[in-house]
Parts: structure tokens; C-alpha cells; sequence
């Protein structure tokens, strides 16, 4: 099912007595959710996202503007009479019920035409635990179950009225690092098996950005963009996108462009085509340095992070607005890692795909539509 | 060492323990069990300490005494019919006003307030309200024969009508508490679980069945266990209401049937009162067990 919002917008009276403006929670949210896809809403936390989320739930009621489901306009409909399925961030399973009573739950409610026998309701509370695996559990207390069987449940229970766009507030986020990978890997194949439009929200870049069909990025109840993860995170629209996306996070350094040079510093390190002399915010990915003896990014050294398989070199550059650079250290550049020692001088060249440019003033980026073209002279 | 050591410290904790076991002792334990040995000791005289001799002799005289009787009838009406009427009243009370915003606090106040209103006020109240005076009808009583009915005295008149009384009485006065309790309890309901239902639409007499019912249980099940409690040592207000001359009046409870064997009129009898004592307390044992019984199937913790 498609899911189209067209200038949605949820405001909150203000509470402050000093400052009684509305809070505005959603601004004006254009944009379609193609079928069957599976849609990570993310931003930081009080960005609107939940918000959001129970708009198209209809647990709260818009300001302004229309949510359609494929061609029904779903606006003024309460929850029930939308076809959602929705898993809480809690899982809200009812503690009192059985894990077969909390999936039954729902389809006890149906009424008139839709109504079921006990057998078929059976059926599909089953046939929903074995979309999860969990029909081992069926006799279970939700108390009795770890977190992650219990997130199954939940999302049974979403899943047995086979919901025309299901739901998920922050789905993983109380679950453990281990568990969390192997759930998300999960919701991705249950979506996948259901086809069911899925709509998901996470304060988890690197969550949104392996499982999502497409990310939608929100900051202050305002769209930053919307694409495929590896869109957005190649060619992001403004700063905050920029550094809200990747770990570890993008290295921010406030730069200048004079005479057709991209400075950091005193180090001219780039020539971007035909960008007029300003001041600039030059973001560079940690995966875009090469570590060169001649490089032109002079940085000095902070230290050597290992971490598994990413060995990442620390670094301090004066232009940087953050004390310290994290790069990730290519096969080779940390062969002669012993000799590295703290304060020792340490260049690189950059890779410019991974360079971005943005307004002082605006954040945004610069060249930002052309920017799938090069818009560097020299591309190494 | 380590062992003078350990007892030293199991020294200092019962020492610790001390003031409590005392105080306990003096003023729990030993009455408790000396009401035992009264009740099997016949004739006691408190005054020359002495007895007759020993034997169930003060049981079988309680049981077979009609006033007694009575009295056991009167309680067992009144547990009956204040306990479930008082804790359904007061839930569907709370459930209204967990419901509604605005003015919610002040109806809140409004149904507490009998719960710290004088209860010589509320005596006053009461016979305003039921009371006959050669001059005036009570007010209730009025109200009956603007609609063509006949008075009735509920004070002095028939068993039914007095019990009325009682049983509206008491249903009033514990109601305060009840809703307090409630109230708070289905505040502390989660919102999402609510959000859930309504997602699945789920009507809002079956939220109230199946999700807000089990979710307070342990409250109502501590609102009826001491609610059965309460009733069953109902005496005060029966004493406010119909005076203390309860035997003639045919509205005795078990505990008045204790009081007037010990200091009423025709008192003087320590070893019934204590059969009577210990037959109330075997009664409150039973049905608080068979509660706990109940509450193992019905009560979600």
C-alpha cells in the first residue's frame, strides 16, 4: 500500500507561560512511500519522528493537511479503521495475556462480516508466530520472555489482521547490540516475506541506513532529505545530514575557497570548479583520506584506534570544529604504526567524492544538485 | 573469633529488635492469646481473676445464643452487601473520572471529602436524612411521599429498612478510600497498552474487561480483602446510627455482640465475649483464605 503525506503538520500548544508559540512538531511533510518498501524515519531524539508515526497511525490527530493509503484518504479515520499494525517502542503486550492470547487479541475484535471462528482466529495467530518463529512460545507470559522474543510477539501481533502499512517505533532500541543486528536482519525478512509497506523509526543512523529501502532524515520537525541510504549518505543535502549520518561521524573543518582553491587551514587541498570565493564548512567522510607522506592535509597525530577490523587514526587540525579527526586508516597506512607518536606531524590527500562543501551561513550544500557530477577539477 | 563474633552481631540485631517485640508482646501477642485461653475458661471473673473450669461451654453458649445470632445474621448482610456494591460503585466512580479532564480534581476532592468530614457531622447528616422527630419526616422521607409512597421509619422501624440504612451508611463511608485507591490505580495504567487496543480496535467495554480490570487487579483484590475486613468489624457506625441499645434494636454486629458481653448493661462476661472474639476471628481467617484462594486464579501481579 502506498502511503502518500501531502503538507502534514502537527503543532503543539506551547506550554511555556513566557513563551506560548506552538511547538511545531511536523512542518509541512510532503512525500510518498512507495508499496511494499520498507521506510526508516530518522533523526535525533524530539525531531518529530514518533510524532510522525502516530500521525499515520492515527493515534494523533494532524494540524494540517492529508495522509492517503494508496487512494483512500485516511485523514479523519481513527486507528482502528485504517488497516495499521503498530509495535510500540515498549511492545505494550498486554502482561496479564498469554503470548497466543496477546496475538489473538486483535482478531477478537472484528466484528459483523469480518468476524472468525475460533478455529480460523487459531489459524492465523499461528500462522503470524511462525512468520516471527515463535510458535514455541505460544503458552508463554510476555514476562517470561527475553526482549527479543517479546519484540516477536509485538510484532505478531501487528502482523495476524495483515495491516495494510505496518508500523515500528524504534523497534530495536531495547535490545542489545548482539540481538540488535540479528532483529533487524529479521525485520527485514518478515517485510520482505509480507511485502506488507513498512514504515519504521530510529534514532539509529547505522540501523536505518542497513535495513531501509529509503531513509527519510528529519531534524526539528522539517525533512532534511529523503532518498536510498547510500544516496543520502554519498550526496547529503546540508551539514546536518552530512554529520548525522555515518560512524564515525564525518570530520567537519571550517574552510575558505579563495582564487578557485579549496583552504583548511593554511593547506590548499582541493580545486573545485566554479565556486565563487567565500567561507565554507568543508565535511570529509573518515573513509576519504589517504595517509601520504606528501599529502596536502596536514594534521597532527593523536593516536591509533583499533577496533576490530576499522583501525582509525586520530588526529587534531586547528581548522577542524571538533578537538579531534577520526580517519579510517587504510591497508598500509598504519604498516609503520610504531613509529607514530603522538604530535608527530601527519598528511594526507584527500579523496574528493567523499569532500563536501557547505554554506557557512545556510549549512546547505553547495552544488548540492550537480553534485553527482564532478564538480572537482582533479578526481583521483 | 568468627563465631563470638557472629553471635555478637545476632545479639545486636535482636536488641535492635527489642523496642518492637516488646511493644508487640505487651500489647498484641499476649491479649491475643489470653482471649484463647478466656474463651475456654468458664465463668471467668476479671474482678477475683477465678473460673469454674475449662471446656467449650462459653462456644456453645454464644452459639446457641439468639442475640448472637442475630448479630452474625446482621454482619454477614451488611459484608454481603457493602463490599461488592461499595467496590463496584467506586470503580465505575474512578473509571469516570479517570475519563474526564477538566473539573477532574475537583470531584476528586468532592468524593474524598467524607473520608476526613467529622463523623458526628455525618451522624447529623444521616438523620437529617432518614431520621423521624415527632416534629418533622426526614428528608428521605419526604422525597417517598411526594411520589406517593408511604413513610417508613428507617430508625426504629422495620429490619429491612434499618439495614437500608446500615448498608448505605457504610457503602458511603468506606466509598472515599475505595475511589482513592482506584483512582490512582488506573492512573498508573500504561497509556500504550490503551494505544494498542485502540490501534486493534478494541471496544471500549472490552479495554475495560480485559485490559484495564486485569492490569488494577491487584488493587481491587486489596480494596476487598480489606473491605470484608472492615465490615465484618463493623460496629461504630451501627452504634452512631441506632444507639447503643443494639440487641433491642435487632441490629447487633459480632463486634457490638463482644462489646455489650463485656461492658454493656448486661455485661460483665469476659468468657463469652472472648468465644465471641475468637468465632469472629475464625470467620475473617476463612474468608480472607478463601480470597487468597480466588486471587491466585483472578489476580494478575
Amino acid at each position: 500500500m502506498e502511503v502518500v503525506l501531502q503538507n502534514l503538520t502537527k503543532k503543539f500548544p506551547g506550554r511555556d507561560r513566557k513563551n506560548p508559540s506552538d511547538v511545531i512538531a511536523v512542518n509541512n511533510f510532503n512525500f510518498k512511500i512507495p508499496d511494499g518498501k520498507l521506510i526508516g524515519l530518522l533523526g535525533p531524539s524530539g525531531c518529530g519522528k514518533s510524532t510522525t508515526l502516530n500521525l499515520i497511525s492515527g493515534l494523533q490527530k494532524p494540524t494540517g493537511g492529508r495522509i492517503f493509503f494508496g487512494k483512500d484518504d485516511v485523514t479523519d479515520l481513527p486507528p482502528e479503521n485504517r488497516g495499521i499494525g503498530l509495535v510500540f517502542q515498549n511492545y505494550a503486550l498486554y502482561p496479564h495475556l498469554t503470548v497466543k492470547q496477546n496475538i489473538l487479541f486483535p482478531l477478537q475484535n472484528l466484528k459483523g462480516k469480518d468476524k472468525l471462528s475460533k478455529a480460523e482466529m487459531l489459524e492465523k495467530a499461528i500462522a503470524a508466530a511462525k512468520l516471527v518463529q515463535i510458535e514455541g512460545l505460544m503458552e508463554r507470559k510476555p514476562r517470561e520472555l527475553s526482549g527479543g522474543q517479546q519484540q516477536r510477539v509485538a510484532i505478531a501481533r501487528a502482523l495476524v489482521k495483515m495491516p495494510r502499512v505496518l508500523l515500528l517505533d524504534e523497534p530495536l532500541s531495547n535490545l542489545d547490540a548482539r540481538l540488535r543486528l540479528q532483529t533487524r536482519e529479521e525485520i527485514r525478512r518478515i517485510q520482505r516475506e509480507t511485502k506488507i509497506t513498512t514504515i519504521f523509526v530510529t534514532h539509529d543512523q547505522e540501523e536505518a541506513m542497513s535495513i531501509s529501502d529509503m531513509i527519510v532524515v528529519m531534524k526539528d520537525g522539517i525533512i532534511q532529505q529523503i532518498g536510498k541510504p547510500q544516496e543520502v549518505y554519498d550526496n547529503p543535502a546540508n551539514l546536518f545530514v552530512a554529520r548525522f549520518l555515518g560512524t564515525p561521524p564525518i570530520n567537519v573543518f571550517e574552510g575558505c575557497i579563495r582564487g578557485g582553491k579549496l583552504y583548511i587551514g593554511e593547506d590548499a587541498v582541493l580545486t573545485p570548479k566554479d565556486i565563487p570565493d567565500q567561507d565554507v564548512y568543508a565535511a570529509i567522510r573518515p573513509e576519504g583520506f589517504i595517509c601520504r607522506a606528501d599529502g596536502v592535509l596536514n594534521c597532527s597525530l593523536k593516536g591509533i584506534e583499533v577496533m576490530g577490523r576499522d583501525i582509525s587514526i586520530v588526529a587534531a587540525n586547528g581548522a577542524a570544529i571538533t578537538p579531534a579527526i577520526r580517519v579510517i586508516a587504510n591497508a598500509g597506512d598504519t604498516e609503520n604504526a610504531e613509529y607514530f607518536e603522538e604530535g608527530a606531524s601527519v598528511r594526507f590527500h584527500l579523496i574528493p567524492r567523499k569532500v563536501f562543501l557547505f554554506h557557512k551561513e545556510t549549512e546547505e550544500r553547495i552544488y548540492y544538485k550537480e553534485a553527482k557530477e564532478r564538480i572537482y577539477d582533479k578526481e583521483s | 573469633m568468627r563465631k563470638k563474633f557472629s553471635s555478637c552481631g545476632s545479639l545486636k540485631g535482636w536488641l535492635y529488635l527489642l523496642p518492637a517485640i516488646l511493644f508487640l508482646g505487651a500489647f498484641m501477642v499476649y491479649p491475643l492469646v489470653d482471649v484463647l485461653i478466656y474463651s475456654f475458661e468458664e465463668g471467668y471473673n476479671s474482678a477475683s481473676q477465678t473460673y469454674f473450669g475449662t471446656g467449650t461451654y462459653n462456644y456453645s453458649y454464644v452459639l446457641h445464643d439468639p442475640y448472637f445470632l442475630q448479630a452474625v445474621k446482621n454482619t454477614f448482610i451488611l459484608v454481603i452487601i457493602t463490599v461488592p456494591l461499595s467496590t463496584g460503585i467506586a470503580l465505575l466512580i474512578s473509571a469516570g473520572l479517570n475519563s474526564i479532564t477538566p473539573l477532574r480534581e475537583l470531584f476528586q476532592t468532592i468524593y474524598f471529602l467524607p473520608y476526613v468530614t467529622n463523623t458526628l457531622a455525618v451522624g447529623l447528616v444521616f438523620m437529617i436524612l432518614f431520621k423521624k422527630t415527632p416534629y418533622s419526616d426526614s428528608l428521605v422521607n419526604l422525597l417517598i411521599t411526594f411520589f406517593g409512597g408511604n413513610s417508613v421509619d428507617f430508625i426504629d422501624g422495620p429490619y429491612p429498612a434499618k439495614m437500608f440504612v446500615l448498608c448505605f451508611y457504610t457503602i458511603w463511608v468506606v466509598m472515599p478510600f475505595k475511589i482513592l485507591i482506584l483512582t490512582s490505580a488506573l492512573s498508573s495504567v500504561n497509556q500504550e497498552y490503551y494505544n494498542a487496543a485502540k490501534v486493534d480496535g478494541t471496544s471500549n467495554f472490552r479495554i475495560f474487561m480485559r485490559i484495564t480490570l486485569p492490569m488494577i487487579s491487584p488493587m481491587i483484590f486489596y480494596l476487598i480483602i480489606t473491605g470484608f475486613i472492615g465490615a465484618f468489624k463493623a460496629y461504630s457506625d451501627v452504634v452512631a446510627l441506632f444507639g447503643t441499645d443494639l440487641n433491642a434494636a435487632g441490629m447487633n454486629t459480632i463486634v457490638g455482640y463482644v462489646y455489650d458481653m463485656l461492658y454493656g448493661d448486661s455485661g460483665g462476661y469476659p468468657s463469652y465475649a472472648s468465644a465471641a472474639a475468637i468465632l469472629l476471628f475464625a470467620i475473617v481467617l476463612t474468608i480472607t483464605f478463601i480470597n487468597l484462594l480466588i486471587s491466585r486464579k483472578k489476580v494478575h501481579y
